[in-house]
């Protein structure tokens, strides 16, 4: 048959019907009876002592059923936000890792730290009782700025935290790097910062937490990439109530790029505020909430050193990194600049020596944590803005300069000088279709027109990889990580052969429902109509991690291909019987088990039928029913790589730079399907753009965020944004079952430094030399005028 | 409390809600209608976009009391029964949506840009939906959808 909706094609998804008519079912749509509301008091101040909490007034106001404080967690035993990974310093000593109240005690650290939360009948009520609550603040000093923290004398976040010091890690090998420098005909050097950005997933977070007394069972309805772990870290530390009594529904979730994975105070606390309360109670960030509460990303301050030989080729790469950790150690904060970034640092190049040091540094800000890309896209923004300067200061080349450096296709698996092997790639390959359908042939051509126009075009480009599906758990947690990064999967056949799949990642936007399907309509050659794809509730998902670093279809997927694998062969046993044959001579294909080489089959339905009906059955080998569990823990991380190519156009006059084409050719690996696929590499696309032009999460010295409204953080709209040309050029993952790398980020890792590369690129003639992220009007007019003065003088 | 009556996907409504209601608030709280939604609260996201008498209006924007006698139509309004609106059935096509959340809002507003312009050019749907954030897709596959779906609306298929 092979199957027209099965692997590659691109199905209409299915789970869009009730997006459209809008009958999505997001957090905040879920109302329980009975349902109370939830305002949280949060503190106007980066760093402050909290000397008292007065509720009275609070408390007598209309509709209100309690005013709950750090006091009241403290008395409940409730434990403080747990980190989900333990980082080692140089010497051994482990992170510091402060405490993390639900609810402040004795101080807060960040605007946004809550202090006190109101339940009331509505939400109205909630509101303006909040208003009424009155905190005796006594500020101390506060630092905001990554930049400011690292200074000598700077105030501290953490009085155990001496100098803000988090953890002082290294990875590579600093004499062989030295020994490289040593011998280099060329040495590039670059300052760079990491622009601090906020995710602004659409959906705000939410959570609505209900404690059912008469079963004393809790259900927490949240905004999660992954409920398993939310409710293992709520049994396991902070709620402390064991599993069988908890359940976490992930329901539609509008978007998380990273900061829905992590386990926030407010589901603790709508579930523990329920059991006070006796009442369902609800809470829903409202955007300016978001801005202050749900994980940042990014935000590094690094010095990079590129050792070249004479030709060009890279000898060794020295990195020194400032990464902002927030006031609070957020799920994963501590893995994110270290082993999603710094193992990143080889790129897709042959690089013989590395040695990299990261210093993780805490603010009195919201925490930082993965977002999009998580690490990957800092590693590849030092290396390519690195790279390009290189070949700028060399007058080489930039594609020729890349494509001497790049592991040849023939060198994998490539172990790097920082931990990881990449198992296979065809780095040249993508660099060569990229150009190809960029037609950088013509660029000269359309450089003249710009400039014919009044404008300055530039050509910007960068070779990246990637790191996904992070695994394997016994590797991970060698390296600190506090979980297991497999993935589980249940595949349920119904009597009538249709089929019910339980995933443990969780689909908010990448399209499992669909995916998935037809990963079972290939594999038991079924329509993906007679598939559903259930996920984000954990009473009736046997487990799972969630979906996060572009995992989802290489784990995930793969847990279900090994479910499926288990049913195909009890199949097999059942269709022998049926066949009157030896199960060594059954095979399976196009949903048949056929008696090798003849024309006696059992459709599949037949099969699944007579395992539910066992009238004519093997009954004493096999038993009845079909369904299966399985668990896959992949062998290794995938590694997804590409080239990216920009195009800008700078309007001298404004500053204002238009991007004027973005072409892309990447190897995600096998692809389930193309239309989906293009569509995770669109949306990171926007983000890395959006990185790299318009937006940034600006705080002030003193904690304040300054721009936490859409008023302030530029979001980028569909006018900021061309179309985009997307491109794949396929190695199959060796280490799967599937084939598969992952496609999630890809967008959001190699774009923003071939963003500011053609931006520097258009710039050039005028003398500029650097920029940071964001490339804002204001900043590109400065840049030229300051160049323009320069020159001038 | 002030009582209101309108029109809401056609049929006709009678609510009790305060003076400083929002339209999206008696939309989502009080007519149960939560395919509307509200991702920010400064007027620029356009999750929560409406039809108030055929025009396309940010629901959080407007007090509910100002919708007195009015015909709102949401996104719950838009399909015939099984049969998706073309509007919709062109984000399906085309890939248009990831996580949904933005989705109601942008079909809307597409709706209301199809029936001012039944042909409008990329740049002109890029300008039109500048008052729809999405933060999946990039805007990419959107663009497609609504002018194909302007297309199917007028008369195009
Ligand atoms: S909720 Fe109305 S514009 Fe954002
Ligand atoms: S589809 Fe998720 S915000 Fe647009």
């Amino acid at each position: 048959m092979g199957n027209a909706q099965g692997i590659g094609a691109a199905v209409k998804r299915k789970e869009d019907r009730r997006f459209l008519v809008g009958r999505g079912q997001y957090t905040d749509d879920v109302t329980l009876p009975n349902q109370s509301y939830a305002v949280f008091v949060r503190s106007p101040y980066g760093h402050a002592k909290v000397n008292g909490v007065e509720a009275k007034a609070a408390l007598a106001a209309p509709g209100v059923l309690a005013v709950l404080t750090g006091a009241d967690v403290a008395a409940d035993g409730l434990g403080g936000i747990p980190c989900g990974w333990l980082v080692k310093s140089k010497d051994g000593s482990p992170m510091v890792e402060p405490p993390h109240p639900a609810l402040a005690q004795g101080k807060v650290r960040h605007v946004g730290d809550p202090v006190a939360m109101v339940i009331a009948s509505t939400k109205a009520a909630a509101k303006a009782a909040a208003a009424l609550v009155e905190v005796d603040y006594e500020p101390l000093p506060a630092v905001g700025l990554l930049a400011n923290a690292i200074a000598p004398g700077a105030p501290q976040v953490w009085d155990e935290a001496p100098g803000n010091v988090c953890f002082d890690w290294h990875i590579g090998d600093p004499a062989t790097t030295d020994a490289a420098f040593a011998k280099a005909a060329h040495v590039v050097e670059l300052d760079l910062v990491n622009n601090r950005v906020a995710p602004n997933p659409m959906e705000p977070r939410a959570a609505n937490g209900n404690f059912d007394g008469a079963n004393d069972q809790y259900t927490l309805y949240t905004t999660s990439q992954n409920p398993h772990l939310t409710r293992l870290l709520l049994a396991a530390f902070t709620l402390k109530v064991p599993e069988h009594k908890l359940r976490v529904i992930a329901p539609d979730v509008g978007g998380g790029f990273g900061s829905k994975i992590f386990h926030y105070a407010e589901e603790l606390l709508v579930l523990w505020a329920s059991r006070r309360v006796g009442r369902p109670v609800k809470w829903t960030s409202d955007r300016m909430e978001a801005f202050l509460t749900d994980a940042h990303g990014r935000d590094h301050i690094s010095n990079a050193k590129l050792a070249l030989d004479a030709n060009g080729k890279f000898l060794g790469l020295r990195v020194h990194t400032y990464a902002a950790m927030g006031a609070y150690l957020s799920t994963f904060a501590p893995a994110v600049p270290t082993y999603l970034y710094a193992t990143l640092l080889s790129g897709p190049y042959d690089f013989p020596a590395i040695y990299a040091e990261v210093k993780a540094i805490f603010t009195n800000t919201v925490a930082v944590d993965a977002y999009r890309g998580a690490g990957r896209p800092e590693a590849t923004y030092l290396l390519e803005r690195l790279v390009e300067k290189a070949a700028r200061q060399l007058g080489m080349d930039r594609v020729e300069l890349r494509r001497k450096n790049l592991i040849r296709a023939d060198q994998f698996p490539y172990q790097t000088q920082v931990a990881l092997q990449y198992d296979i790639g065809d780095y040249q390959a993508t660099l060569d279709l990229a150009l190809e359908q960029a037609d950088y042939a013509g660029y000269a051509a359309r450089a003249a027109a710009s400039k014919a126009k009044g404008k300055l075009r530039g050509f910007g480009m960068s070779t990246y990889i990637e790191a996904c599906g992070i695994a394997p758990s016994a590797l991970v947690g060698a390296l600190g990580a506090r979980a297991g990064l497999y993935e589980a999967a249940n595949v349920r056949i119904h009597p009538t052969g249709s089929v019910t799949v339980f995933t443990g990642t969780h689909s908010h936007g990448q399209g499992h429902e669909t995916t998935f399907a037809q990963l079972i309509a290939d594999r038991l050659g079924v329509s993906t109509d007679q598939v559903e794809v259930v996920h984000g509730d954990t009473d009736r998902i046997p487990f799972g991690m969630g979906t996060y670093g572009s995992r989802s279809a290489s784990v995930g997927g793969s847990a279900i291909v090994k479910a499926l694998d288990k049913i195909v062969d009890k199949g097999k046993k059942i269709a022998a019987h049926l066949l009157e044959a030896s199960v060594a001579d059954i095979e399976f294909k196009d949903g048949q088990y056929r008696v090798v080489g003849t024309d006696r089959v059992k459709a599949f339905g037949e099969v699944a039928f007579a395992a539910y009906v066992p009238h004519n059955y093997p009954i004493e080998t096999v038993e009845p029913g079909l369904e299966e569990s399985a668990f896959y823990d992949p062998k290794n991380f995938t590694f997804p790589g590409g080239t990216h190519l920009v195009e800008v156009e700078i309007d001298p006059d404004t500053g204002v730079v238009e991007v004027a084409s973005v072409t892309i050719a990447d190897d995600v690996g096998v692809i389930i399907n193309p239309m989906i696929v293009d569509g995770q590499a669109h949306g990171g696309l926007a983000q890395g753009i959006g990185q790299a032009l318009l937006e940034e999460a600006v705080y002030d010295a003193e904690g304040q965020l300054t721009n936490g409204t859409y008023m302030g953080y530029c979001m980028p709209r569909a006018a900021d944004l061309p179309n985009f040309k997307v491109g794949n050029h396929v190695t199959a993952c060796t280490h799967n079952p599937l084939g598969i790398k992952g496609v999630g980020e890809v967008g959001a890792i190699g774009v923003p430094p071939a963003v500011i590369n053609a931006v520097l690129d258009a710039l050039a003639p005028l003398g500029v030399t650097d920029i940071s992220m964001p490339a804002t009007p204001e900043k590109v007019w400065r840049a030229i005028q300051a160049a323009r003065a320069g020159k001038g003088a | 409390m002030p009582k209101l009556t309108l029109s809401v996907n056609g049929q006709p409504r009678t609510i009790d809600c305060a003076n400083a209601t929002l339209l999206v608030e008696a939309i989502r709280e009080h007519l149960g209608l939560t395919g509307t939604h509200v991702g920010c609260d400064s007027s620029q996201c356009g999750a929560c976009t409406v039809h108030v008498d055929g025009r396309s209006v940010k629901s959080c924007t407007m007090l509910a009391v100002e919708a007195e006698g009015a015909a709102i139509t949401t996104i719950e309004g838009l399909a015939t029964g099984n049969d998706l609106h073309p509007m919709q059935a062109a984000f399906k096509e085309h890939h248009g949506l990831q996580c949904g959340f933005c989705t109601p809002g942008m079909v809307m507003s597409a709706c209301d840009l199809a029936a001012r312009n039944p042909a409008p050019s990329e740049g002109e749907v890029r300008h039109w939906l500048e008052g729809n954030l999405c933060r999946c897709t990039g805007y990419h596959n959107i663009v497609k959808a609504v002018r194909a779906g302007a297309g199917d609306m007028n008369g195009g298929k």
